[in-house]
């Protein structure tokens, strides 16, 4: 009997645009059931290492184990939530139907969503209080709304692993609230979750564990052991305002 | 209603008739999906590229189908890969791909010394279908009609959101390549309706029109497509009365549609918003 690993590894992922490299040898590894943050300066390849880990954009070497497995393996138990900005906001359809979209990876090619497909995705609705909202058309939410509308969709995907991209941008201190009460109670039933997130002030709160990256990597583990004024400014070049860093001016 | 009884007495009406609001339909339902994907340049691009398949099957003496299709794909084929391996932005590969498509395609057809009407290719005569047209057209038809049918769940996700579907394992390049299939399928049947020149505006106006009508794929679809089929209706009734060239027709009469939808649609409406804010500041 083999042992099955309860880890997500990323080893050795570089990804480049056009010759220059934005994530350089990346790697690092993850107990499932935990609660992940990606931090980094504006422009340090969040992003794109959270793509280039789930194979949506290309990279230059490295790879991706979930619980032992390639990520092609396990699409199914992906969910991944877009930036704000990669969305068509005019588009027709319904906060509902946003919802049901979430059913699509479980249900075959050729496949229609039925009644109880429909019913699951309003109790997602419900779960991240939107069901008011249900026959919106999705421009019509205010940006925390429309978070929580696509979290919902992610629920819906009953998926094991989340991947969230800036989910907190631009979004009100109530949504923000929910979303990650929403979060912390995923990561309570052992669901893992990544998030890509940039406003340092709440990171000891909200996660587990931290990838600190800028490039390159600059720390991953634990909060308590990553989320160190040493490593910070390292990370970010620059004085973050811990009171260590009030050191002589050059 | 002249029209009427010559529709019934005569059969090349009659095949118009037929092909025209086929081609309405299935104009409006891709045209529907290249809006929502922001593909109204590629449209263009491949609705020009199909000239020289057009040459070159008449060079072999088969359908002009077949060429039509193969240079249709190549094209969007060639778009994909400059932009992909080069910085150069998508607008601006399709830009280049298409107008070498396009004047490749007038060379071969005015060199070739073909009894092939360029102008009747580039503006259309609907009149002029002849049966084996119409034939193609109506398996175009179903083919189109079919696939969005069939995959009309992975159509919308990837459409709506392409990161998702691929992060869920959807092969969103086979979507994209399998809709540019499709769009070139609509492009040949719409030849000889509206011209490659004007096919565009069949793809892009009706579902532009129930773009804004609708909150809603499927409905949009519909809607496209009702506004495909009566543009053409319409194009013709006024084209065969008044003797006017039939394409041209057909698209001021989809855009007429559009220019009162634009105006009066009940939520996007420019007047209708007008009120609103009116009232508004009233109250």
């Amino acid at each position: 009997m083999s042992v099955i690993k309860r880890t997500v590894e990323f080893n050795h992922l570089t990804v480049s645009y056009y010759g220059n490299e934005v994530v350089r040898d990346v790697s690092c590894s993850f107990d499932t059931g935990n609660l992940i943050g990606i931090v980094g300066p504006n422009g340090a390849g969040k992003s794109t290492m959270m793509k280039a880990a789930l194979g949506l954009i290309p990279k230059d070497d490295g790879h991706v184990e979930i619980a032992g497995e390639p990520i092609h393996r396990v699409r199914k138990e992906i969910a991944y939530v877009p930036q704000r900005n990669n969305i068509d906001w005019d588009f027709p359809i319904l906060v509902k139907d946003v919802v049901l979209l979430g059913t699509y990876p479980h249900r075959g090619i050729f496949k229609r969503p039925r009644k109880k497909d429909r019913e699951w995705a309003m109790q997602c609705l419900e779960r991240v209080g939107m069901e008011d909202f249900c026959n919106r058309q999705i421009a019509e939410l205010s940006g925390g709304q429309q978070q929580r509308v696509f979290l919902a969709r992610a629920l819906a995907q009953k998926a094991d692993y989340f991947f969230l991209d800036e989910p907190f941008v631009g979004i009100d201190v109530g949504s923000e609230e929910v979303i990650i009460r929403i979060l912390k109670q995923l990561r309570d039933q052992g669901k893992t979750i990544f998030v890509v997130h940039h406003d340092l002030s709440k990171v000891e709160n909200y996660f587990d564990d931290l990838i600190l990256i800028n490039k390159e990597l600059y720390g991953a583990g634990p909060v308590n052991k990553v989320f160190q004024p040493e490593n910070m400014e390292r990370c970010f070049k620059m004085r973050i305002g811990l009171p260590s860093s009030l050191g002589v001016e050059v | 209603m002249e029209f009427f009884q010559d529709l019934m007495a005569y059969e090349f009406l009659q095949k118009a008739f037929i092909t025209s609001i086929m081609v309405g339909i299935i104009c409006g339902v891709i045209g529907s999906f290249i809006i929502l994907r922001g593909m109204a340049l590629m449209g263009d691009a491949i609705s020009h590229a199909v000239l020289p398949g057009v040459a070159i099957s008449y060079m072999l003496g088969i359908n002009f189908f077949y060429g039509a299709v193969v240079t249709g794909v190549l094209t969007s084929l060639g778009i994909g890969a400059i932009s992909q391996n080069s910085r150069i932005k998508n607008d601006s590969s399709i830009g280049i791909v298409f107008a070498a498509m396009f004047a490749l395609g007038i060379i071969l057809i005015t060199s070739a010394q073909s009894a092939i009407d360029l102008t009747q290719i580039l503006f259309g005569n609907v009149l002029s279908v002849r049966t084996s047209d119409v034939i193609v057209t109506l398996v175009v038809g179903v083919v189109v009609l079919l696939a969005v049918y069939l995959f009309y769940k992975e159509l919308l996700v990837s459409s709506f959101d392409e990161t998702m579907a691929a992060a869920y394992g959807l092969k969103v390049r086979m979507i994209h390549y399998g809709i540019m299939v499709l769009l070139t399928l609509v492009t040949v049947a719409s030849l000889q309706t509206v011209g490659v020149v004007l096919v565009i505006a069949m793809l892009i106006t009706p579902a532009a029109t129930a773009y804004l009508l609708t909150n809603r794929l499927s409905t949009m679809i519909f809607l496209a497509a009702f506004f495909g089929a009566a543009s053409s209706v319409i194009g013709l009734y006024v084209s065969f009365t008044y003797n006017l060239p039939s394409g041209p027709v057909i698209v001021l009469v989809a855009t007429a549609i559009f220019a009162f939808m634009f105006l009066f649609s009940p939520k996007q409406g420019v007047v209708g918003r007008m009120l609103q804010s009116n009232r508004r500041k009233v109250a």
